[in-house]
């Protein structure tokens, strides 16, 4: 698997999915040193298809994002590898190529409406802004399609609200009109950040459901960021777990949610509360804390906190990063775990009767 | 909002009025005695007792007080006989030391203060915020380096010295400019500009510094939050980001600041400049009032600072609401 080991050489050939990511790099320089957010990352989306994107806090899931719009350029920030889309490559993009492409085909849900939305200016005349960055609308033109776009998210009294400011909104309210800013211009891929993290469990499902209508609306390519794998489950078509900025499992939500093939996965699943649980059945979050970017764990990243590392012989975990193979019988899952397929039986069948 | 300015209203009055009941008593504390000044070297007891007597200065404390603002809204007399002196409304007393209706020197002096407050005003506000956004934009660049460069030199260089410095080399040796003063601008507007270049671009060098770097930190800030991040990714470009989304949040305090300091400005806090050259303001007056010990006048002065202060302020606070939705509706 050369796509973790090395970076490939800068291929011309544009991919045939809509979007593809390849070998993906953002690193920081700091005075601490090398930050390295993403570190080689691959993936692709077709159109009408949604890609959940997992980890933990740190994980680089929000700089992958923040990289596909390209909104890295003229920082520090060292960005490598690919990213086509369309048929075009974004990575080595001038700014204003780049400017031209930001809202109108690629466009992001931020996370925290509140923070995400300017204070100052109405919320109408926010969405109306980013209609006419794009097309020449006059003021009236774009005020009346900010309007429409609130009716289409959901917003009662859109003429009314449209005049309204950030605050005078309630949270669900405030992500949708967020949604309806992101959707104004018809991107063709949509990218969600943490969508529903700070809204109550019944907006999410909301917000949710609009996001996944509006989707078989405009046939857009969705990637959802989010660390509730609830989330993912409900929405995604695909999903890419990521740790310490790499990827560490990939394939179809129905192959990993149902048939987790690394340790990290399994633990992410079993942090999550079951609904028909036992009240008194304690969660299993997994222990310590997300690693160091600048210094990431020798072997596999993971291991300081892998209950089973000591499964694999020669303490391989801690010497040699583990490779992202294949995951037998399925055609695109793919995961980086040492374990042997035998051992990973053993310890699931060992954990389904634990909790039984 | 307008009860809210209403209410602003009503409590700047209440403070302008403690500010003139303040003065006049702190005015009493003092050990000077005004008699004694005007009496001069040869002076007897009957003579200051007399002077006391014409200037009111015999009554009852309160009872002047009370004279005194019952003077500004309905005109008073002093004096009695031949030399009795009117002074119509609104009435600000006259002079111990010249006789002179105070109210009229006050506003002789009005338009040389607004003058000079007002260009340096304009101008250390506006390249202050251009100077601070470009550092903001570019830091840790050479403009940025040079701005800080520059405002902390000028933050550190006294006003009289900068001065004196402009007026030598400006004036005196490469007599770019005629001597500095101050002209009424009806009278010849030419005059009025070139008068007070040197005494506006003083005051700017000393202050636009404070908002150089007000506005490059506040700027750095408002960069930093996330509604910049959206402006960005809507596809926003650079002089939008930064001119439309960025400088209004930033210019929040800026304009807290720059009340006060307009306030004070016109108040009479330019003395320094007004004295290096020789533009007759109210600054200079206020000074001159307590040196002659000559009540009306450090009444007026103390007053017409307050109001200036006070005003401004209310300006602020209507601004802040036009600036921020969230004050608006609170």
């Amino acid at each position: 698997m050369a796509i973790e080991l090395s970076p490939q050489p800068v291929g011309v050939n544009p991919p045939s999915s809509f979007l593809e990511v390849r070998d993906l790099r953002v690193h920081f320089p700091t005075e601490d040193g090398l930050v390295k957010s993403v570190d080689g990352v691959s993936f692709s989306l077709e159109k009408g298809q949604t890609l959940g994107i997992v980890g933990e806090s740190g994980s680089g899931k929000s700089v992958t994002s923040l990289s596909l719009l390209g909104l890295h350029k003229g920082t520090r920030a060292k960005v490598s590898g690919e990213v086509w889309l369309d048929g075009e490559e974004l990575v080595g993009m001038s700014e204003a190529q780049m400017r031209a492409l930001r809202g109108q085909k690629v466009s992001m849900i931020f996370q925290d409406p509140l923070s995400a939305l300017h204070p100052f200016f109405s919320v109408g005349a926010q969405i109306a802004e980013a209609y006419r960055v794009h097309h020449k609308a006059s003021k009236k033109e774009a005020n009346e399609r900010a309007v429409e776009m609130l009716k289409r998210v959901g917003i009662p009294q859109p003429e009314r609200r449209a005049k309204d400011y950030p605050h005078q909104f309630s949270g669900g309210m405030r992500q949708r009109a967020m949604i309806a800013m992101s959707l104004v211009c018809d991107p063709e891929l949509l990218i969600a950040d943490e969508p529903t993290t700070a809204l109550d469990v019944t907006v999410q499902a909301q917000i949710l459901d609009l996001i996944r209508d509006l989707q078989e609306e405009f046939g857009s390519a969705v990637i959802i960021i989010t660390h509730d794998l609830g989330v993912v489950a409900e929405i995604s078509d695909d999903i890419l777990v990521m740790y310490g900025g790499r990827r560490i499992e990939y394939g179809s939500v129905h192959d990993v949610l149902k048939s987790p093939e690394h340790p990290y996965t399994w633990g992410l699943l079993q942090s999550m509360p079951h609904l028909g649980g036992d009240v008194n059945e304690r969660l299993n979050p997994i222990q310590g804390a997300p690693p160091s970017l600048i210094n990431l764990p020798s072997g596999c990243a993971f291991n300081p906190r892998c209950s089973f590392k000591d499964q694999v012989p020669d303490g391989r975990c801690t010497v040699d990063r583990p490779e992202l193979l294949p995951v037998l019988g399925s055609d695109k899952h793919i995961a980086a775990c040492h374990l042997t397929g035998d051992a990973k039986a053993g310890i699931r069948s060992a954990t389904a009767r634990g909790t039984k | 909002m307008t009860r809210y300015l209403i209410r602003r209203l009503l409590s700047a009055l209440t403070v302008i009025a403690v500010v003139s009941l303040v003065t006049f008593l702190i005015f009493f504390a003092l050990p000077s005695d005004p008699a004694v000044l005007a009496c001069g070297k040869a002076c007897t007891p009957d003579r200051i007792a007399a002077i006391h007597h014409s200037l009111g200065l015999d009554q009852n404390i309160f009872v002047q007080y009370g004279n005194y603002v019952w003077g500004f809204f309905h005109g008073r007399t002093f004096g009695d006989g031949g030399n009795a002196v009117h002074c119509p409304a609104p009435c600000l007393g006259i002079s111990f030391h010249d006789d002179s209706n105070v109210w009229d020197t006050i506003w002789g002096r009005f338009p040389a203060d607004l003058s000079l407050a007002l260009g340096a005003a304009l101008v250390f506000l506006v390249v202050g915020v251009a100077l601070g956004l470009t550092a903001a934009v570019r830091k840790g660049k050479l403009v940025d380096k040079v701005a800080v460069g520059f405002a902390l030199f000028g933050i550190s260089l006294p006003i009289y010295f900068s001065a004196l410095i402009l007026q030598f080399f400006v004036v005196d040796k490469w007599q770019w400019l005629p001597a500095p003063g101050y002209t009424n601008i009806t009278d010849d507007p030419v005059a009025w500009f070139q008068g007070l270049i040197l005494p506006w671009t003083a005051l700017v060098i000393g202050s636009m510094a404070y908002y150089t770097r007000l506005t490059r930190s506040t700027s750095l800030e408002v960069m930093g939050e996330d509604y910049i991040r959206t402006a960005r990714a809507k596809g926003l470009g650079r002089r939008t980001v930064i001119l439309k989304h960025t400088l209004r949040s930033a210019i929040t305090p800026i304009v807290t600041i720059f009340g006060m300091d307009f306030g004070t400005l016109i108040g009479g806090s330019a003395i320094i400049t007004e004295t290096a050259f020789g533009i007759p303001g109210i600054g200079q007056l206020a000074v001159q009032s307590v040196q002659d010990v000559d009540l009306p006048v450090i009444m007026a002065t103390s007053l017409f600072a307050a109001t200036a202060v006070v005003l401004a302020n209310v300006v602020v606070d209507v601004l802040y609401g036009i600036i921020d939705p969230r004050v608006r509706y609170a």
